[in-house]
């Protein structure tokens, strides 16, 4: 059977981090900056996958630290949301640059 | 068997014990009297402190998931009197708050993270703890929930700390894959220095070096420091901070040794940078939490001087020099957390001509302040001593110049609060002020660690005993 070698997964992977990166960096909107993130951390959960699968297929720990990741992804986004809310309720908006109260 | 490990685990179980006895009593009391409720859960931390302090046997439990021995044991009582000592000059500013429970239950969450990030022997456990501890802290920083400075903060390290918790996932995924193994002390066996392996390792670094806000990574430190509640603040600059670096020193150590002389390049580099920066941008402020904030950036490129010393010496004097950290910090917090509870003033002008009204808090200030800036009587000295020692070490002198020319400039900033509260004629001075019974308690441990930690030499013979270096 012809299997995806390891390099196009790594390739996916690194390319989502990135995407995940540069959204962070020039998105204004806070939710689409948190969403910037969980792209970074399901590029963190396809490398752990496909390491385990292709190269250590005899331990689970790369499957297992997948599921702890989504868990504690689940968690972080519940917090910021929580957090998101409270700033549009002190700023009526959730664009960072109208956050600017503290500079230098 | 079980005895052993609950005997290991012995100061997660309180916290979290204590954790569920708040909660418990939150949802059972509909009406609770703030004050006594106060007075408990510093009674509380109190004796989980003191039963911190019995001897633990070494341990390595959950196949060698949790280790912990004789110097893991004293930095977690570290932590715990720090938390107390928080917790007491938290008192001004929870007695007129609506949610004092909620916020133990998350102070103490993040407690135990820090907890079983420190005894960490595996990954898995240490970004458990590592993000078992960062997002309550956010939560934390947003506590003063009516004000925009507070949320705004928390915005900000919400923000810096998912993306520094996933810049070192994505490193430690990329170690995965190179070593195949999450736990140390396999890892260690299988490192060789490959450029994927320095790759991955790069990426944990930029990680911590976000937690512990070393330079080209410090951009949130000022606005999350100035946004949260003082009490935060405190909690951000001493408990987390020294928190990180206990596990980072252990990671370089024993983890990252093959790779030593690389680490030893990039620390330099930050350290360098973090003092010089730190400093730079502390002259300029006039707002004390802000002023603080810088300071600890400073602070911190002195810890890594004494990390990069890579030697018994250099653990030593690391953790020694967080002892002392606790301690002075926490006075400079503890008056500004005071002053701000009661009159919500928090610029330096605002602090002239305080010595009039208000001598014991200006001493307290005075003291704190001297021990952060170094100046001999007090402990900040020796322990910034044993770390530019601890650099030395490895002698390289240029950099140790740069870090002692450094302490001169930070002289600057120090002694300006110092001049505004002793010298300067007040236009509207503060009038005297009511320390509490609980906050007094702190400022007296805290101006008595200043001192007697210096003096007492035997401390830091102890903590050297237990060290191992690399």
């Amino acid at each position: 059977m012809n299997q995806v070698p390891l390099t196009h997964i790594l390739i996916v992977s690194t390319a989502l981090f990135f995407i995940g990166m540069y959204g962070l960096f020039t998105r204004r909107n806070l939710i689409t900056m948190l969403m910037s993130i969980e792209l970074i951390l399901n590029s963190v959960n396809i490398n752990f996958i496909a390491f385990n699968r292709y190269l250590y297929p005899q331990r689970l720990e790369g499957v297992f630290f997948t599921l702890f990741v989504i868990a504690i992804a689940a968690a972080e986004a519940a917090v910021a949301i929580a957090i998101i809310i409270n700033l549009y309720r002190n700023f009526h908006s959730i664009d960072v640059e109208t956050a600017d109260e503290m500079k230098f | 068997m079980w005895a052993g490990i609950i005997l290991s685990l012995r100061q997660e179980l309180m916290i979290t014990i204590l954790i569920f006895v708040l909660l418990v009593y939150k949802i059972g009391a509909s009406e609770y009297k703030t004050n006594a409720l106060l007075n408990g859960i510093n009674l509380l931390l109190l004796a989980n402190l003191i039963v911190g302090f019995f001897p633990c046997p070494d341990a390595t439990s959950f196949s060698g998931m949790f280790h912990t021995n004789r110097l893991i044991v004293l930095e977690k009582n570290m932590l715990n009197l720090g938390t107390l000592l928080i917790s007491l000059q938290a008192y001004d500013w929870l007695k007129s708050h609506r949610h004092v429970p909620e916020f133990y239950m998350l102070l103490l969450a993040t407690l135990t993270g820090f907890f079983f990030m420190i005894s960490s022997g595996n990954l898995l456990l240490f970004y458990l703890g590592l993000e078992l501890s960062s997002i309550p802290l956010a939560a934390l920083a947003s506590f003063d929930l009516e004000k925009r400075q507070s949320s705004e903060g928390a915005m900000k390290f919400i923000l810096s700390a998912a993306f520094s918790s996933a810049l070192l996932l994505f490193g430690i995924s990329l170690l995965y894959g190179a070593t195949g193994t999450l736990g140390f002390d396999t890892i260690v066996q299988r490192l060789d220095g490959s450029a994927f392996q320095l790759f991955a390792f790069i990426l944990i670094l930029s990680g911590f070096a976000f937690k512990i806000a070393a330079v080209p990574f410090h951009l949130w430190t000022a606005d999350v420091y100035e946004g949260s509640p003082v009490t935060v603040t405190a909690y951000l600059s001493v408990i987390s901070k020294g928190a990180v670096f206990f596990i980072f020193i252990q990671l370089l150590y024993t983890v990252f040794k093959p790779i030593a002389t690389s680490w030893y390049r990039i620390l330099i580099i930050l350290s360098v940078l973090s003092i010089t920066v730190g400093n730079l941008f502390a002259l300029r402020q006039n707002r004390l939490k802000r002023l603080l904030a810088f300071s600890s950036i400073a602070q911190s490129g002195f810890i890594l001087a004494g990390v990069i010393g890579s030697s018994r010496i250099g653990e030593a004097s690391v953790v020694y020099f967080i002892l002392i950290y606790i301690f002075s910090n926490l006075g400079a917090f503890g008056v500004v957390s005071l002053i701000s509870a009661q009159t919500g003033k928090e610029t330096i002008s605002d602090y002239r001509g305080l010595y009039a009204n208000n001598p014991a808090l200006s001493w307290v200030m005075a003291i704190s302040l001297f021990s952060l800036a170094g100046i001999p009587p007090t402990a900040g000295f020796f322990g910034k001593f044993f770390l530019l020692m601890a650099g030395a070490g490895k002698g390289n002198y240029v950099f140790i110049t740069i870090a002692a020319l450094n302490m001169v400039i930070s002289l600057y900033y120090y002694l300006k609060v110092v001049k505004a509260i002793f010298m300067d004629k007040p236009e509207q001075p503060i009038e005297k002020l009511v320390i509490p019974l609980l906050p007094n308690i702190a400022f007296i441990v805290c101006v008595a660690g200043t001192i007697i930690t210096g003096l007492a030499g035997w401390i830091y013979d102890y903590i050297y005993s237990l060290s191992i270096g690399l």
